[in-house]
C-alpha cells in the first residue's frame, strides 16, 4: 500500500474543503511547499497568505482574521508554530478562544536530517497545556482528512499535529473520527497500548508480535490528546489492568503524562511511557532515528513484556 | 592582488566542499551556502583572529550563522582552516555525525552558536559583543543573516538593540540573494528598501557586491573604522552562485545534488 504523509493529506484536505467553506483563509510562513497549503494556494490564492519567515505574526494575523469571522488555517513547522509563536497562540488564540486551526506539520524526530533544531519533541506537552485549545495528533492520511474537517466544525482553536514522513494507511475501510473519542484499533484484555500520531502502526506491530507469544493487547489510538478521552483510558486501566504509551514526543507531559494523570486520580495500575527520553534530537534518516530514540514496534512489545513481569 | 587570487581559490574549494557535501547526505540546502561563500571564505582565511588549535580561546573573533541553514559553508571553512578534518565534511547530516544538519556548539569546535531557528543569531550576536565590551577585549562579532530571515520580528528587536548599546564591536552581513524558499523575497514579504531599514535603526550600512572579495576585505577594513555604531554590509550576492543551474533558482535553497548533478557542478568548479 502506498505510504502518505500527513502534511500531504493536510494540505489536499484543505483545497478539498475550501469550495464548500468560503470562509477558510491559509497562512504560511515560507514554507509552503513542506506544509504543502502550496494545494490551496495554487487553487485559491486570494485566500492564501504567505507572511514570509514570521510565524508570531502569522499567528497574530489569524488571531485577527478569526475575530472577523474568517477561519485562518495558520501553517508552518511545529517547532516555529509552538516555539517562536508560543505567546501569540496563548494570548491572542487561545485566552480569547479565537477561531484559529494550527496546522504544525515536521512533528517529531522523524523530521530526519535537519536535526534537533527542527524536531519538536516538546509541542503536546505545550499545546496541551492551553486551556481552549484542541490537540489532534492523526495517524495517517485518512484521520487527518477528518480531522481537518472536524477542525472547521469545531468552534475555537485547534492543533493539528503532522509529520513529514510517509505513513502507512490503519483503516481499510470507512471510520468514525470524533474529537476526543478515541478509536479502538484492536480488541485485547492482558494491556493496552495507548498511541498516537505514527506510533500507532508501531502499536498494532507490537500488538501482533505479542498475539504470537499468547498476550492479547488492546490498542487504541488517542488521536486527541486534548480533550483527552479519559473514559477510553478508565477503560483500559480496569479491564486491562496494565498500559503502555507509545507517542513520538518527550515522554515528558505529552500523550505518557496525559495518560498517567487520568490513571492516577481514577483507577491506579502501571503505566509505561514509550517516548523520547528527555532529549533533543539529531540528525539522521527517519528510520534510523525512531530506532535509535525506542520509537519502534520492538520498544512498544518490550515495554507491554516488561509491565508483564516477562521480562 | 595575489592575496585576493588566492581567496577567490579557497572559495571555489569550499563551493566543491558544499556540493560534495550535500551530495554526500542526500539532503541540505546548497543555494544560501554559494551565496555567501565568499563572504565566509573572507571572514575565515583573511579577517577573523583565530586559532584552530584554541578553539575556546577568549580573544578569538566570533562568526554566528544566524542563518543557520547554511550549515555547510560553515563546516567547509572550518574545516579547510584546520579545526577538524576535511575527510568528516562527508559525513554530514548523519546519524552520529558532528555536522548536523544545522550548526550545534556542543558538537562541532569552532561553531560560535547553535542557530537553525531563523531570526535568533542578531541577538546572540549583542550578546558576545556586549560580553567583549563587559571583559575589555578587543575581539569582534560577526553574524550573517538571510534577505528571508530579515522578516522575522527578532531581528528588529535585535538590530535596535546593537545600535542603542553602540555596539561598534559587531559587523553584521545580509546575503541580499533576493530569494528564500517559497519564491523571491519581494514577492513573498518584501523586506526593502532594507538598507534603508538598517540605516533608520541607527546601524553604518554599506552595501557591496557579496561575491568581490576584495569589496569584502574593504568593507570589513571600513567597518573596523566606525566609532559607536555596528555596522551592516548589504551583500549583493546570487542564490547558488558558482553552479550555473544553481544560480538564481529557488528550488536549489534545500535539496541535494543527484550524481549527474554533482559531476557538472564539480566540473564547474573544477
Ligand atoms: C524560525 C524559522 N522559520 C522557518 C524556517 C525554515 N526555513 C529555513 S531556510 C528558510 C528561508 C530563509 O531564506 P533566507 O533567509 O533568504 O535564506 P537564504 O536565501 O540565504 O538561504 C526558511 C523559511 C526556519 N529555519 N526557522
Ligand atoms: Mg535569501
Amino acid at each position: 500500500m502506498k505510504k502518505i504523509a500527513t502534511r500531504e493529506a493536510y494540505g489536499e484536505a484543505l483545497a478539498e474543503l475550501g469550495t464548500e467553506y468560503p470562509d477558510i483563509v491559509v497562512l504560511d510562513a515560507d514554507l509552503a511547499k513542506s506544509t504543502k497549503t502550496i494545494d490551496f494556494a495554487k487553487k485559491f490564492p486570494n485566500r492564501f497568505f504567505d507572511m514570509g519567515v514570521a510565524e508570531a505574526n502569522m499567528l497574530g494575523t489569524g488571531a485577527g482574521l478569526a475575530a472577523s469571522g474568517k477561519i485562518p488555517f495558520c501553517s508552518t513547522f511545529a517547532v516555529f508554530a509552538v516555539g517562536r509563536a508560543f505567546d501569540q497562540l496563548r494570548n491572542s488564540v487561545c485566552y480569547p478562544m479565537l477561531n484559529v486551526k494550527i496546522g504544525a506539520s515536521h512533528a517529531g524526530i522523524s523530521v530526519g536530517e535537519d536535526g534537533a533544531s527542527h524536531q519538536s519533541v516538546e509541542d503536546i506537552a505545550l499545546t496541551r497545556a492551553l486551556p481552549n485549545l484542541t490537540v489532534i495528533v492523526p495517524a495517517d492520511a485518512a484521520e487527518t482528512k477528518k480531522a481537518v474537517l472536524e477542525a472547521i466544525k469545531i468552534k475555537g482553536p485547534v492543533y493539528l499535529r503532522l509529520g513529514r514522513l510517509a505513513v502507512p494507511a490503519l483503516h481499510e475501510n470507512d471510520f468514525v473520527f470524533e474529537p476526543g473519542k478515541a478509536i479502538t484499533m484492536r480488541e485485547g484484555s492482558s494491556a493496552t497500548i495507548i498511541a498516537a500520531g505514527l506510533m500507532v502502526a508501531e502499536a498494532l506491530a507490537a500488538a501482533g508480535e505479542l498475539a504470537n507469544e499468547g498476550l492479547e493487547v488492546r490498542v487504541v489510538n488517542m488521536h486527541t490528546i486534548k480533550p483527552l478521552d479519559a473514559e477510553a483510558v478508565i477503560k483500559a486501566a480496569q479491564e486491562t489492568k496494565a498500559i503502555v504509551t507509545a507517542e513520538e514526543h518527550s515522554i515528558i507531559g505529552g500523550l505518557g503524562s496525559a495518560v498517567a494523570e487520568v490513571v492516577c486520580e481514577h483507577c491506579p495500575v502501571p503505566v509505561y511511557r514509550v517516548g523520547i527520553k528527555d532529549s533533543f534530537g539529531e540528525s539522521g534518516a527517519p528510520s534510523d532515528l525512531l530506532q535509535k530514540f525506542g520509537l519502534t514496534s520492538r520498544h512498544i512489545a518490550d515495554a507491554v513484556r516488561k509491565i508483564k513481569g516477562l521480562k | 592582488m595575489e592575496a585576493i587570487s588566492w581567496l577567490e581559490r579557497k572559495a571555489r574549494e569550499i563551493r566543491r566542499d558544499i556540493i560534495s557535501m550535500t551530495a554526500a547526505a542526500g539532503s541540505g540546502h546548497p543555494g544560501g551556502s554559494l551565496s555567501s561563500a565568499d563572504i565566509v571564505t573572507a571572514l575565515y582565511f583573511q579577517i577573523m583572529r583565530l586559532d584552530p588549535e584554541k578553539p575556546d580561546w577568549p580573544d578569538r573573533d566570533r562568526f554566528v550563522l544566524s542563518k543557520g541553514h547554511a550549515a555547510p559553508v560553515l563546516y567547509s571553512a572550518l574545516a579547510e582552516r584546520g579545526f577538524f578534518q576535511t575527510s568528516e565534511l562527508l559525513t554530514l547530516r548523519k546519524l552520529g555525525s558532528r555536522l548536523q544538519g544545522h550548526p550545534d556548539m556542543k558538537s562541532l569546535p569552532g561553531v560560535e552558536m547553535s542557530t537553525g531557528s531563523l531570526g535568533q543569531g542578531l541577538a546572540v550576536a549583542n550578546g558576545m559583543a556586549l560580553a567583549g565590551k563587559l571583559d575589555y577585549r578587543d575581539y569582534r562579532v560577526f553574524v550573517l543573516l538571510g534577505d528571508g530571515e530579515n522578516q522575522e520580528g527578532m531581528i528588529w528587536e535585535a538590530a535596535m538593540a546593537s545600535a542603542h548599546y553602540k555596539l561598534d564591536n559587531l559587523t553584521a552581513f545580509l546575503d541580499h540573494n533576493g530569494l528564500q524558499i517559497d519564491g523571491p523575497v519581494r514577492e513573498v514579504m518584501s523586506v526593502e528598501p532594507v538598507a534603508d531599514k538598517w540605516k533608520a535603526f541607527g546601524w553604518d550600512v554599506q552595501i557591496i557586491d557579496g561575491h568581490d572579495l576584495s569589496q569584502i576585505l574593504t568593507a570589513v577594513e571600513k567597518a573596523k573604522e566606525v566609532k559607536g555604531r555596528p555596522q551592516m554590509i548589504v551583500a549583493e550576492t546570487i542564490k547558488g552562485k558558482g553552479v550555473s543551474f544553481m544560480e538564481n533558482n529557488v528550488d536549489w535553497h534545500g535539496k541535494a545534488p543527484n550524481p549527474q548533478e554533482t559531476e557538472k557542478a564539480l566540473a564547474e568548479l573544477a
